[in-house]
């Protein structure tokens, strides 16, 4: 029992403390950093250590000190109990979606081996929506209200849509365990083609990058937080508070990633290459974090391309397309599955 | 071991549950819906240690994902203030309430005590290790309990058209 | 305890990690930030202007709506799992495979029918 709980002391501090978080605040550099170079800004640049800038990167630490540095005043409020409490409920959910995250071949690399893996996430995932509506709702502020509002309608109304597209992975690889997943991900079609989830369910996988981006409310989809129009649901938060919600947010991103990585890009999963162990493994932890990362910078560059919905377009494209063409993913699945098993494909 | 672990999980859910109606925390409806979801982790706890799997996961995702979601914001656009509420008062009602909750304990313990079933669980754990996964509820759901599967999806379809009907201004 | 169950134990540890991680911050923060509390910082930031009305209100309708709607296609996603595990299992089995199709389009059919029904009633538009 005390091996047992050793081990996973390490393996959470692998992973989520060293790995995870220091990919989210290498992201509050990079996001600021590639968003000047697309708007032909220079960004970031004022921090150096020694005299050396190296484009800004210092600022990731710049901003931790000035963070923990500010004041951290509650606004008046009947439940400051709430507010206080909104930071653990928005990071700690998205912090949890990790355990259950293969980054790697065997146990080594994997916090909890859970039957249920794939439904951990979903459900890990809807208590996300928590953290800002209580947050904000305890801030006693209409324009934090509004954001409480629609953070709640968007995240809820999306939620269906991702747990709906997960059906066909499921579907095509008997399985809602993630390991037994990404080990099935690693045949090949006709002798050459990776059966990645990508290459087999190409249109639940834009649905469910869409659901995904739109769950952690981030641009096109940013509009609990719409800085022009109502500054969003944490405008009361102040210093770390406030820190810790945007690195949930971040955080959320590298959740995605991993995700995504797992049930389609065949997480570790090298293509054409069998078998693992030794420096294989090493090559394999390797290409896990890769993809999770393009996946990361496919966010990215998502977010700094397109402008923001406005509110109908939204509902209307939760509702009225990606739920429906999740169902319809699902029945052309069940078809074709049925051809596959006939054996006439 | 199992049975200190059980122990933390039933007064957690008894606890958290009663957390939900009697103030401090439940004077504000936001806590009581809060206190809720610790009442259905603790759940979920209890069905891990029955080897329900899937029950403990859907317990999460369905109930302190989406259902308490629902009565957080059916509260929130209701915002029924503790001054709309009025002082705790005691009335009839709550009087056969409290009785109600006493006869029934009493009536379970006891059971317990005349069973002294708390000394030794009745079974054992299902040596079968397929036991509440995915795969076993499903091959049961789809195949000895087809038909209540089936008539499920006529009652959320009458689920979604009353809500329709209720809260649709203009039909 | 089964090998099941204790698949559960690192999930309460790293829970236990993250919430005094995330403990640690804050307390750190309370240590090193600067405390000067006054009633015009304390109050609720408007832009400036004083708030006029309390945020406490109630909110429109359809917000109740898409709650409802969210619970009832998550029930059905939920029905949808453990099918999707057994469904090409069941495919192999000849005399099954088509009660195994079957069973599920006629579900996944009668939802749709709330679904267009919520569509044609403009449930959906958000005007």
């Amino acid at each position: 029992m005390l091996e047992l709980i050793l081990l996973s002391v390490a393996k959470v501090m692998g992973i989520v403390m060293v790995f995870v978080m220091a990919v989210a605040a290498l992201l509050t550099w990079i996001e600021r950093k590639q968003s000047a170079l697309i708007q032909n800004r220079v960004g970031p640049n004022r921090a150096s250590v020694a005299g050396l800038r190296l484009g800004g990167i210092f600022h990731l630490a710049a901003d931790a000190v000035k963070m923990l540095t500010k004041e951290d005043f509650d606004p008046e409020t009947d439940n400051p109990l709430m507010f206080r409490l909104a930071p653990f409920l928005a990071v700690v959910p998205v912090m949890l979606l990790f355990a259950v995250i293969p980054f790697g071949p065997g146990e080594h690399f994997l916090i909890s081996n859970v039957g249920v893996g794939a439904l951990f996430i979903l459900a890990v995932s809807s208590l996300g929506v928590y953290g800002s509506t209580i947050g904000a709702w305890a801030s006693n502020n209409n324009f934090a209200m509004l954001g409480s509002i629609r953070t709640t309608a968007q995240m809820i109304s999306y939620e269906v849509s991702m747990g709906l597209n997960l059906v066909g992975i499921f579907m095509i690889y008997e399985s809602v365990n993630l390991q037994d997943i990404v080990i099935e991900q690693g045949s090949l079609i006709w002798g050459w083609l990776p059966a990645w989830g990508i290459v087999l369910q190409p249109l639940a996988f834009i649905l469910f990058m869409t659901a995904s981006i739109a769950e952690t409310k981030r641009a096109p989809f940013d509009l609990p937080e719409g800085e022009s129009e109502i500054v969003g649901y944490f405008v009361e938060f102040s210093s770390m508070r406030f820190g810790l919600l945007a690195l949930s947010e971040f955080i959320g991103i590298v959740a995605v990633g991993a995700t995504a990585a797992v049930l389609f890009l065949g997480g570790w999963q090298i293509p054409w290459v069998q078998g693992t162990g030794g420096w294989l493994t090493v090559a394999q932890v390797g290409a896990m974090i890769l993809k999770t990362l393009f996946v990361v910078w496919l966010q990215m560059a998502i977010r700094w391309t397109l402008p923001r919905f406005r509110y109908d377009q939204l509902m209307r494209l939760g509702w009225q397309y990606l739920l429906p063409l999740s169902l319809l993913n699902i029945f052309i699945t069940g078809v074709v599955l049925m051809f596959v098993e006939q054996g006439r494909i | 071991m199992e049975q200190v672990i059980f122990w933390i999980l039933a007064i957690g859910t008894v606890a958290s549950s009663v957390a939900v109606i009697v103030p401090p925390m439940g004077r504000n409806p936001v806590h009581g819906a809060l206190s809720l979801v610790v009442a259905f982790f603790f759940l979920a706890g209890l069905y891990v240690m029955l080897v329900a799997h899937l029950v403990a996961v859907l317990q999460v995702l369905i109930y302190a994902g989406a259902i308490v979601v629902l009565f957080l914001f059916v509260i929130m656009l209701l915002n029924i203030q503790s001054e709309d509420l009025g002082h705790p008062r005691p009335t009839i009602s709550k009087l056969i309430g409290v009785i109600a909750v006493g006869f029934v304990s009493i009536v379970l313990i006891g059971f317990i005590l005349k069973d002294k079933g708390m000394a030794e669980p009745p079974v054992g754990l299902p040596s079968d290790s397929t036991f509440g996964t995915v795969k076993t509820v499903g091959n049961l759901l789809y195949t000895s309990y087809i038909v209540p599967f089936e008539l499920t999806s006529i009652l959320l379809l009458v689920a979604v058209i009353g809500a329709v009907i209720m809260a649709k201004r203009r039909l | 305890m089964l090998d099941s169950q204790i698949e559960y134990i690192p999930v309460l540890i790293m829970l236990a990690i993250c919430s005094a991680a995330i403990g640690g911050m804050l307390t750190l923060n309370f240590l090193l930030g600067p405390k000067r509390k006054n009633a015009i910082k304390n109050a609720p930031f408007e832009s400036g202007e004083k708030q006029i009305h309390s945020p406490k209100r109630r909110f429109s309708v359809k917000f109740y709506l898409v709650g409802i709607f969210f619970i009832v296609f998550d029930i059905e996603a939920v029905f949808l799992f453990p099918w999707a595990t057994l469904y090409r299992q069941w495919l192999r089995d000849p005399a099954f495979a088509w009660v195994a199709f079957g069973e599920m389009f006629l579900f996944l059919g009668i939802l749709s029918l709330g679904l267009v029904y919520v569509w044609r009633r403009g449930a959906l538009e958000w005007d």
